[in-house]
């Protein structure tokens, strides 16, 4: 079947295809163009090339088992994802995380929204000939996802932050990474404003070039960095705080024009505010209770032969695989309900009621059941408003889940935003929009 | 503006074509009458309400029960920063509801994957044909009677 441009494009134009496999479409897309020489008549954006099903799985997972399908969404910042998901289920189960966790969550996506941002603008920046950009960004996004890493145990797939907290504890050493992730990131700003800021060539691929007004933006649905670069104040963390924004101190950068250059910029003061929140965060943070194991601690083999005669009071050692899911530490990270939180450890390990609980909790119709009913909630992802939609009928897993791609919206003007420019300004263009196949197509 | 006098005007400029008004997990959800749907969602578009950004559209099969399926739209007031669900059944038989390519422009992209996914029709969209999927996909892959590892026959290659 033909196209919509192919039916539309007059005889004697040029017709040119851009992907989905194209060396600057970072992400599977394809760009078809109505070309008169360079200048772009007509275009037609078909995506759809990372489609896998994500929706249509989720409702055949359990509320738990869904959580590393989340990762793949926005496969730059996965940490917003797990956040947004789990805290759609949390309001559905009228559940809070303890306050160090939701610390842990702030620090967790700012950093995950610097690591996006850079990822963005050092591929925007490199399509436009500026490889010292690309890497400079690449090195302070390694400082970031060491801490990231550290912690998680992952540097992508994550899957960290779980309905009622998060999985673990920051890792020891997490102060002087984090700090060093900091003072790099400060450093390589500064040589990027450096490097692009006055650069003529990058000047020239982006000032005033695939200019959105306030009125369009809104009516493509806009939300994020691209929303406020045409100056519109809205911001998620800033309209509904969640998590404990709203006891920290931040801006809201804006830009006027709406141009690629503004994009760029709006993205980079918005890293340098996510540092200032997570220099907040860690100072604020509550501290977490000792946890230093007793000296008679048993090991799990030696738990059970006592437990035959007597109740065991004493700890349990646990393998250091199992961080994270000791007793002691389920109170600063993570609620203690039974119903929501994986059982400690040191239970399922040693007692037969410890096991039935942890059997209970991932056996099919007995995990986590949100009461009947339709939710919605949104955090501020790398992109923008990432919004959940979650329709439960009672049971272990959700109905209907479905998820507010900001990157679909934003994705959805390009054809409007390149109509009338030039060829190379489509590369720019599409760099400034971020757009993530993963997010996109679902 | 608040919330409650959004609906409350709304309860009384469209009286019976709001079916029922309810609070779910702290939001407020509007069913309404499928053909009214254009009227109300102008209505609050306009001042005073300013509901200008469609924030999502998407659908639910509620497989079995009739109506089966519901549409869903979360609409949201930028100088207001709330959010409103409207809702609107439709049956299996007259699978068609109105477009709101005319008022918003992503309107397009989120009524083809709804095309795409459930095979709702838009009365009034542009261009609607699938968006995921390729031409030649049988069936709605989001319905719920449709398999999870359904195969697809293999379609002939272009010339």
């Amino acid at each position: 079947m033909p196209t919509r441009i192919q039916k539309e494009a007059s005889k004697e134009s040029l017709l040119l295809n851009m992907g989905p496999s194209h060396p600057a479409m970072h992400g599977t897309i394809r760009i078809m163009l109505e070309l008169d020489g360079e200048r772009i008549l007509n275009s037609e954006v078909e995506v759809g090339y990372l489609h896998r099903g994500f929706e249509k799985i989720c409702e055949n997972r359990t509320y738990f088992n869904l959580l590393p399908y989340t990762d793949r969404m926005n496969y730059v910042s996965p940490l917003i994802n797990n956040l947004g998901y789990v805290m759609t289920v949390e309001k559905m189960l009228g559940i809070e995380a303890p306050e160090r966790a939701q610390y842990i969550r702030v620090i967790m996506s700012e950093l995950s929204r610097i690591s996006d941002h850079l990822t963005c603008l050092a591929a925007m920046a490199m399509e436009c000939g500026a490889f010292t950009v690309f890497l400079y960004n690449v090195k302070a996004r390694e400082f970031i996802w060491d801490v990231i890493e550290e912690t998680t145990g992952a540097r992508m797939t994550t899957s960290y932050i779980r309905i009622g907290g998060v999985r673990a504890d920051l890792h020891p050493g997490y102060k002087a990474a984090l700090k060093k992730a900091i003072v790099e990131t400060r450093k390589v700003l500064k040589d990027i404003h450096g490097l692009l800021d006055k650069n003529k060539i990058y000047l020239n691929r982006t000032r005033d070039i695939a200019v959105v007004s306030q009125e369009t933006a809104i009516s493509y649905g806009w939300t994020g960095p691209c929303l406020r670069s045409t100056g519109v104040y809205y911001d998620v963390r800033k309209a509904s705080p969640y998590a404990v924004y709203d006891q920290l101190d931040f801006e809201v950068p804006l830009g006027e024009r709406g141009d690629n250059f503004d994009r760029y910029m709006v993205r980079m003061k918005e890293m340098e505010q996510s540092l200032r929140i997570i220099e907040q965060a860690m100072e604020k943070m509550p501290r977490p209770s000792p946890s230093k194991l007793m000296a008679d601690a048993l090991e799990p083999a030696e738990a059970i032969k006592a437990s035959r005669t007597k109740k065991v009071e004493k700890e349990i050692k646990l393998s250091p695989n199992l961080e994270g899911s000791e007793r002691r530490k389920y109170i600063d990270i993570l609620g203690t309900d039974k119903k929501y939180v994986v059982p400690p450890k040191e239970d399922t390990y040693t007692s037969i009621e410890g096991i039935i609980n942890h059997f209970k909790f991932f056996m099919r119709n007995h995990g986590i059941r949100p009461p009947k009913g339709e939710v919605y909630f949104s955090v501020e992802g790398g992109n923008g408003e990432l919004g959940y939609y979650i329709v439960s009928d009672g049971t272990d897993r959700p109905y209907r889940l479905h998820l507010r791609a900001p990157c679909f919206h934003i994705v959805s003007a390009l054809e409007e935003m390149i109509q009338g420019r030039y060829i190379a300004d489509v590369i720019p263009t599409f760099g400034s929009t971020n757009m993530i196949g993963g997010e996109l197509d679902r | 503006m608040e919330k409650k006098k959004v609906v409350d005007d709304l309860k009384k400029k469209f009286s019976e074509k709001i079916k029922e008004v309810s609070v779910q997990f702290g939001d407020e959800i509007l069913l309404i009458e499928r053909d009214s749907l254009l009227d109300i969602v102008q209505f609050l578009k306009d001042e005073p309400y300013s509901y200008s950004m469609l924030l999502d559209l998407t659908c639910v099969d509620f497989k079995g029960q009739e109506p089966r399926f519901e549409m869903v739209y979360h609409l949201f007031s930028i100088s207001n920063g709330q959010r409103l669900r409207i809702k609107a059944r439709l049956s299996e038989k007259d699978l068609q509801v109105d477009s709101l390519t005319s008022l918003w422009k992503n309107a397009n992209w989120l009524e083809r994957e709804v095309y795409d996914m459930f095979g709702v029709e838009f009365k009034g969209h542009p261009d609607l044909r699938r968006i995921f999927m390729y031409d030649g996909f049988e069936g709605h892959p989001l319905r719920k009677d449709f398999p999870l590892r359904k195969r697809q026959p293999r379609i002939p290659l272009r010339k």
